[in-house]
């Protein structure tokens, strides 16, 4: 699909899949055309060109049979204020025709899944980032959707209340829901997602599973230095013992094969700190889209 | 993907509306269900304080008015025909205010329409929810302000139940103009301009406080077409135990600015939500 607002082309020639029970991950800075590829999927702007099927159905055209079937949690959340937690949860399910008595079946476990029970008449406002969310998420599950589409679905939230949001997430997995997920946090990304998308300026610059395009795209180790000095190292000896190097600020980041052997030669440099770790998603996704703050975001 | 171009919809495109727009107008009964008892103080205090300071201040020195019914002129006492205006600018005030900022606030302050688009739910259902919201807020208020207006001996003219749903029909033409507007706004602020510079005159103009025939007469051919003026024009008689002459002409003036805005209402925010 295509999608451009004026002379600015949002999306380009972007195409992709999700398979029943996959998690697929979108990856991108921001302005990279994550959220606007998730509002064509939900048919709230229509592509320039191209087709979204999803359940056998099309987008636009069947927008809303196809919305019967999904469920949504979007960057922002969209509660309702005024309403407790379970009349949060009964007042969406009426938007997809169901009725009281099944909705009101449904809230208990719902909230239990969510880990609101305790809070069923609390309003949003009484709740913290991470409840709010996962009410959010609980609210996109209360038609029982096939495919759930989450826009950055932990922003924001403290490490407890993601780690949480990732066990829930693992869970619909493991009940064969699929999952289309944008996010900013590469560990969430290797975690939860089989697949990965990576786009930049609109368009599909890698795709594969977290491991595979790590191994196809970085060398195993990363050697970061800093402190005095580390700077001079880009154009000393020890260059030859990385395949790449990069700089970052104060930060110089040796991408290497041989670790040992670099981490042995920087010993005559005892006043420089040293990091060894394995390359991440986090390696791949600065070498793909840079390390420079775009003006833009 | 295919190559296949989508046709893109015109925003003047026929409205498509369906039955899902029941649970929107559902869900803004609930909220106001916790809150109907101090908004109803609200709404209908103020025009009763005008009602009785106006109606018995300056229904003392004014006395009665003629008024030109198919019997002839009727000499009516001062506080019946402020009455029988009032109301239909409290059902005008009442539509605009619900479906200006409150319908704002949902629209782009709480993002309440950008949940609902992602049920199976239409942006033209959702305005047309909140048009009917807008008009059922209008109908619930001068409800209450004929309930105190009967109380008070007003009026005691059986024709009153046939201005109940023709005030329903001027909330819903005023809740369609302020959509129009809610579409545009940008922000609170814009609402003031609504307000002061078009629903204040349209009040002034209308012949709610005074017989439009006071009015020099070019202004008078612009008042005549002005649906405030037509909804006073129906309502009023009523008031007085009589029938509302021309009545299918003023029908057909709250009919038609109530389907040419709601038209132009549904365009422009498809507008605004097809970014």
């Amino acid at each position: 699909m295509h999608k451009r607002y004026g002379d600015n082309a949002v999306v380009k020639d972007l195409s992709f899949e999700i398979a029943p029970g996959e998690c697929l991950g979108v990856i991108g800075p921001n302005g990279a055309g994550k959220t606007t590829t998730i509002r064509m999927c939900l048919g709230l702007t229509a592509p320039d060109s191209g087709s979204i099927h999803a359940l056998g159905l099309e987008m636009p055209r069947d927008a809303l049979a196809i919305k019967q079937q999904l469920g949504v949690v979007t960057q922002l959340d969209t509660l309702d204020p005024d309403f407790s937690c379970a009349e949060n949860l009964l007042v969406y399910g009426r938007y997809f025709g169901m009725k009281d008595k099944d909705i009101k079946a449904r809230i208990p476990e719902l909230l239990e899944f969510a880990s609101l029970t305790a809070k069923a008449q609390a309003k949003p406002g009484e709740l913290s980032g991470g409840m709010k969310r996962r009410l959010s998420l609980a609210r996109a599950l209360v038609n029982n959707p096939k495919l759930l589409l989450l826009d950055e679905p932990t922003t924001g939230l403290d490490p407890q209340a993601r780690h949480l949001m990732w066990e829930r997430l693992q869970l619909l997995l493991q009940q064969g829901k699929s999952i289309l997920l944008t996010t900013h946090f590469m560990d969430e990304a290797e975690r939860l997602c089989t697949r990965l998308l990576v786009l930049d300026h609109g368009q599909k610059i890698a795709e594969g599973t977290p491991r595979d395009l790590i191994a196809q795209h970085l060398e195993p180790d990363v050697v970061e230095v800093y402190g005095n000095g580390a700077l001079r190292l880009v154009d000393s000896p020890l260059r030859t013992y990385a395949a790449r190097v990069e700089v970052s600020g104060e930060t110089v980041f040796f991408y290497t094969q041989n670790a040992r052997e670099l981490l042995d030669a920087l010993g005559i440099h005892p006043d420089l700190r040293t990091l060894h770790r394995p390359a991440n998603l986090e390696d791949l996704f600065l070498k793909l889209t840079g390390r420079q703050i775009r003006e833009d975001a | 993907m295919n190559s296949k171009s989508s046709s893109v919809q015109s925003d003047w495109r026929a409205p498509e509306l369906s039955l899902r727009f029941w649970p929107v107008f559902l869900r803004n009964l609930l909220v106001w269900r916790k809150l109907a008892i101090p908004s109803l103080v609200g709404n209908i205090a103020e025009p009763l304080m005008w009602l009785v300071a106006f109606g018995y201040g300056m229904g003392a020195l004014v006395g009665k008015i003629t008024v030109q019914t198919p019997d002839g002129a009727v000499a009516v006492p001062y506080i019946l025909f402020l009455a029988s205006g009032s109301i239909c600018m409290s059902a005008m005030q009442a539509a605009s205010f619900e479906a200006l900022y409150s319908a704002f606030s949902r629209m782009h302050v709480q993002k309440t329409w950008d949940g609902i688009l992602n049920a199976p739910v239409g942006l033209d259902d959702i305005v047309l929810a909140e048009m009917l919201w807008a008009a059922f807020k209008a109908l619930f208020t001068v409800t209450a302000i004929i309930g105190v207006m009967l109380a008070l001996g007003i009026t005691h003219s059986p024709k009153i139940l046939l201005a109940w749903p023709i005030l329903l029909g001027v909330g819903i033409t005023f809740s369609c103009m302020a959509l129009v507007f809610n579409a545009l706004a940008k922000g609170y602020d814009f609402f003031t301009y609504y307000f002061t510079l078009f629903l204040t005159p349209v009040m002034f103009l209308s012949g709610v406080f005074f017989p439009l025939e006071q009015l020099p007469e070019n202004v008078r051919l612009v008042a005549n077409w002005l649906p405030l003026a037509s909804a006073v024009a129906l309502v009023r008689p009523l008031f007085m135990d009589q029938w509302p002459q021309d009545a299918a002409r003023h029908l057909l003036v709250l009919a038609a600015y109530a389907g040419v805005s709601f038209w132009i209402a549904l365009a422009l925010t498809r507008k605004r939500f097809r970014k």
